[in-house]
Order: C-alpha cells, then structure tokens, then sequence
C-alpha cells in the first residue's frame, strides 16, 4: 500500500486581470478568483485516477498547501475532486524556498510514498518546489513526469527527455514533477464529491520557521499588445518596410 | 439578507460552468443545425450527479438545494439549453414528484436509479388539445382492478425516447373533472407504448422531443402516485418546482447570450473605435444587465423560498415569466449588437434568440404565469 501527497498551489484564475498594490511589490487580490494550480490540478486528477484504478495498491491521496484560511475554498475543491485529506500549513508563501521548507516538514511528520507536484504554478512560474523539496528530504525527484501508471504493485513514470520520452522506476519515496500529458484533463467535482468535502479532514499546521530568500523588488505588466496593422495586398514594399523598422523581425 | 453563495454553492457553479465550457460547447451548432440528441454529454451530465442533484443521498442523489440548482442551470443553458431541459424536467418535474409524493417502495424502485443518473425520466402531462389548460385530459387511465388501461396521446414530450420512465397523467373519472386525474409511473418499453417522429422545432434542436402514443397500455396499481385522484394537483405541485427549473434555463440563455455580447461589442470596431464606446451599444447593454440581474434575483428568489419550505408557486411564476419574456429581448438585442455575424450560426445568439422563444412557451406560457400571479395578486 503507498500514500500519495499531491502539494497544491492557490493561484489566481488564469483569466484574471492582473493588477498590482504596495508600489507594484505585491499582487492586489481584490475581486480575485483562486483556484487550484492547473499544474497541480492536473497531478491531482492523477493521483485520484491512480487510487480508482488500484484502491487496494494505493492507500490514500492526501493533497498539501501552504497558505492562510483564505485558500480553504481551493483546498475544499481538491476534497470534491477526490482526495482523501488534507492538510493546510499555517504560514503565507513568501517564496519557492520557504513554500518546500514547510512542505518538507509536513512530508517528515507523515509518510507518503509519491510527493507530487505540478511543474510549475500559474502565478510565479519559478519551477522550483519540487526540486528543493526533493533536496531538503533527500529524497529522489524525477522532473517532466507525463505519465505515472501503477502495473503489478509497480509505479513508473514516464518522463520525457530529448527527441523522445523514457520510463523509470525509482526507489520510494520521491517527488515527481509532473507536466503536460499527466492527465487529460482535470477532474469536474461530482455532487457526491461536493456533498462529501466539508466531511474529509482538513487538518491545520502551523508552519516552521522559514525565512524567504527573494524579495520582490518590483513586478510590472507585459507590454499591451499594439494594434493589428492591415498593408494592402499590392503594396509589398511597405509590409517589408514594417516587418523591417516597425515590428523588427527581418 | 445574506446575499453571498455557500462554499458549495460557489463550487458547484464552478462545475457547472466548466463541463459547459469542456463537453457542451464543442459541436452545440451542428448537433442543433442537425437536431442531433447530445446522448454522451448527458451520460457525463449524469455521471456528474446533475440530474438528479436535489435529491436526497438516502435515495442516491446530490443533496443539494434548490439555490445550487439555478447557478447550475444558468451555466449549463448558457452553453446548451437542449442539456439543461433534460436535467431540468428529470430533477424538477419527475425526481421531485417522486421523492416527494411517491411510496418508499416507489423511490426504491423508480427514485434510486433517475438520482444516480442510470436513467432518464420524462413527465408527460401536455397533449394535442391540452396544454395550458390541464385539466382537459383526454389520456384515460382506466381502473381495472389491479391495473390501469391507458389510452390516448401526450404531445410536445421532451426526453421522449432518452427517458425511461414516464410519469403520466392521465383522466381515470372524467365525471369527477380535473378531481378525477391520475399520475402513472410507466415504464417507457411497456407494450402498447409508440412514439411519434422527432420534433423539427425552431429551437432547442437537438433536445429529444416526440409524441407518445398510449395504446391499451397495463400500468400496475402500484405505479399510482398518491391517492386515487391526486394527478391534478401533483402536476400543479410539480410544475411549480419546473418553472424554476426553465426560469433558470431563461436566464442562462439571456446571460450567455450577453456575455457573448459584451465580447463582441469590445472587438468589433465602427467609427474608428470599438463598439462599445458607443453609446447606443453601451446603453443596450445596460438595459441588459439590469434585466438579467432582476430575472436572476427573482430565479433565486423563488428557490431560496423553496429551500426554506415557504410558498414559491407565485415566485416561481414570477420568475418564470420575467426570466423568460426577458430572455427573449435579452438575446434580441445580442443579435442586434452582433449585426451581420448575429445572423449567422457561428456567433451562437441567433441559437439562442431562437431557444429564448421556447422558454415562454413551455412548461406554462408567459400567459399562463400571469394567470398564476395575478390570481394571487388579487387574492383577499
């Protein structure tokens, strides 16, 4: 019987209108919808697929965050979908480092076989959680996972490398880094899923002590995009003369 | 005044919205242009535990309140009405009129596998010369002892052939008038049962509407909802709880039919500038909001009453009218603002100005609602 973890991150809708407060240091939330990482979503949905298909093999799906009260409704979410249990580190998440810090000791206070993690969130985009988690347990991490499947009591992953994929197995526990081709798609709560959440446990920790190593300096919006530029079909010489000086590209 | 969802609430809405947007939306324009009944989308639908959302768990359904059910049905008819009339008559009219009327050996047997979504019901009250006016029922349902014989012909019904089982209403005293009508659960293969050609409608194209014929059909005595005579005032309970159901079905068709409107109007470009810097454009959004944003109180009015066990039939009806006369200005005005590409099927708001119409016709006309509300408007 193996345990699964899946670590889940609250980020803003992806359709969300980005704005910024505290002199472009931080994000300004209000009206913000969160919802579960895609990335995480999607590792999620695999790990509940996982325990479908072999309930006898895989014992539980617990999923993990680290964030304040507010991220509950996400954490609810991850219940309807399917998980078991789970657990919220009482601490804001100030960086990739002190995020893996407090995940870290949630994986020492318990045992889970599969730590998984979605290759990167939504919001920051730092890809690093689940390489320094790995490194802080000492544990094995296996990065670009795009697909775990469980064959006579036997995970492998299959990850994919140059021009081509390849398939492994290794030593439990580690911590995979899963990406595109994870799942097909995430999973829509059911209304027994739903119904059932607010009865699954969703214990509360308070966090260690782990200082953030970046400070953000300043975030700043990407450049809006101009406006389509129609050249009459005739006139080639002013389209070069655009995608030359204007846009550039030649 | 609480004015805010439920965690729940707020999560099955998210649901709602996005199976919509993941199994409906691909394909809605042809499977209407072609009729095309959306046979697996309602099997996911199910799966999901939609159609039979508000039904107790001891009888395998969702558990949830009426107020999830209008968030639920806005999304789904924002995207494909001809989805949300299924889950609308299968929880609405036949779950309901179930678990709230039928034996415990009834909700066993009949209650259980509608909840999980195994099957499909219909509810069969409107015929060729009985619509509005209900109590003119021609189907008989006579007593023979152990079993009713039923005769005649029930028109306009939807999930016809997807349902398995029918809830009929049919005349079984004809002395004793509307005091003398029935309602039968009828398994839909029970011999004598024949249905007529597939509806070629205006609208909500793809959902599964037919005529049924009953010819000397056996119907156990123990199918009979409630006692002898009771039909009548189960439709009236039924359709009650139904209008909520097409009130909210109204409502998605308005609002998906305006937020494809508010999309278009900011990309669309006239006079130099995007649409809806012009005022003509904006106002009629305005008035389309206000108008939605009312339907949509009224829609939760009635079903926040109905969770709190409080009279809703005059809500109900309230909602069902606004929702649905609006619903149809509503999605008039997203063809207007659409011009030219409003015309055409791949912009979605003719298909929805077209499934609008049906919403003030069925499951009583606006005509009907206003009988509804004045009657209690007037009441001493």
């Amino acid at each position: 019987m193996i345990k699964i973890l899946v670590c889940i991150s609250n980020v803003p809708d992806t359709t969300t209108k980005i704005k910024f407060a505290n002199s472009n240091k931080t994000l300004d939330s209000v009206g913000t919808q969160w919802i579960i990482n895609p990335w995480d979503e999607l590792a999620l949905t695999r790990a509940i697929e996982l325990k479908e298909a072999a309930p006898a093999f895989v014992q539980s799906v617990t999923v993990a965050h680290v964030g304040m009260i507010d991220a509950e409704p996400t954490i609810r979410k991850a219940l309807a979908m399917g998980a078991d249990d789970a657990i919220r580190v009482n601490a804001i998440a100030n960086d990739s480092y002190s995020v893996a810090m407090q995940l870290a000791e949630v994986i020492k206070n318990n045992s889970f076989d599969i730590i998984l993690c979605g290759i990167e969130s939504s919001d920051y985009n730092n890809s690093t959680v689940g390489g320094m988690l790995s490194e802080i347990l000492e544990i094995p991490s296996v990065s670009s996972v795009s697909s775990i499947t469980i064959e006579n009591d036997k995970v492998q992953l299959k990850r994919e490398i140059d021009g081509g994929f390849e398939t492994i197995s290794v030593a439990s526990p580690f911590v995979a880094i899963a990406q595109k081709g994870i799942a097909k798609e995430p999973r829509i709560p059911s209304m027994r899923g739903i119904m059932t959440a607010r009865t699954k446990t969703l214990q509360v920790v308070e966090g260690v002590q782990a200082d953030a190593l970046v400070e953000y300096v300043e975030f700043e919006l990407p450049v809006a995009k101009s406006s389509c530029k129609k050249v009459d079909a005739e006139n080639v010489k002013e389209l070069i003369n655009l995608l030359h000086n204007e846009a550039k590209v030649i | 005044m609480d004015f805010n969802f439920t965690e729940e609430q707020l999560m099955i809405q998210s649901a709602a919205k996005d199976f919509a947007q993941r199994e409906l939306l691909e394909g809605v324009t042809e499977r209407d242009d072609k009729a095309i009944f959306p046979a697996e989308q309602i099997k996911k639908l199910a799966e999901l535990g939609f159609l039979g959302m508000m039904v107790d768990p001891k009888y395998d359904g969702g558990g949830m309140d009426a107020v999830s059910y209008v968030l639920a049905m806005e999304e789904i008819s924002k995207i494909d009405s001809a989805a949300a009339v299924v889950m609308s008559v299968n929880n609405s009219l036949v779950c309901w009129g179930l678990e709230t009327y039928g034996t415990e050996a009834q909700k066993e047997k009949f209650l259980k596998p509608l909840a999980r979504g195994e099957k499909i019901g219909a509810y069969l009250l409107s015929e060729p010369e009985a619509g509005s006016d209900a109590t003119s029922q021609r189907t008989t349902a006579e007593d023979k002892g152990d079993y009713y014989l039923l005769n005649g012909t029930k028109n306009w019904i939807t999930n016809a052939n997807c349902a398995s089982t029918y809830l009929v209403i049919a005349q079984t005293n004809p002395e004793k008038k509307h005091k003398g009508i029935n309602v039968l659960i009828v398994d839909k293969n029970s011999p004598g049962i024949s249905l007529g050609p597939h509806e070629n409608k205006m609208g909500m194209r793809s959902s599964d509407t037919h005529s049924v014929m009953f010819t000397d059909v056996k119907v156990p005595k123990e199918n009979r909802i409630g006692e002898d005579g009771f039909g009548f005032t189960f439709a009236m309970k039924t359709l009650e709880g139904g209008r909520i159901g097409i009130a909210s079905q109204a409502l998605g068709i308005a609002s998906g039919a305006f937020e494809r409107a508010v999309k278009y109007s900011k990309e669309r470009k006239a006079f130099g500038t995007e649409i809806s810097n012009h005022q003509v454009i904006a106002f009629k959004l305005a008035d389309m909001a206000v108008k939605i944003e009312n339907a949509r109180n009224l829609c939760l009015k009635a079903a926040w009453l109905k969770d709190q066990h409080l009279p809703y039939g005059t809500a109900s009806a309230m909602a069902k009218k606004y929702a649905a006369d609006i619903a149809m200005e509503v999605t008039t005005e997203a063809v207007q603002i659409h011009g030219g590409y409003g015309y055409v099927k791949e912009y979605h708001v003719e298909r929805l100005m077209r499934e609008a119409k049906l919403t003030q016709i069925y499951e009583g006309t606006s005509e009907i609602q206003n009988i509804i509300i004045s009657r209690a408007v007037l009441k001493d």
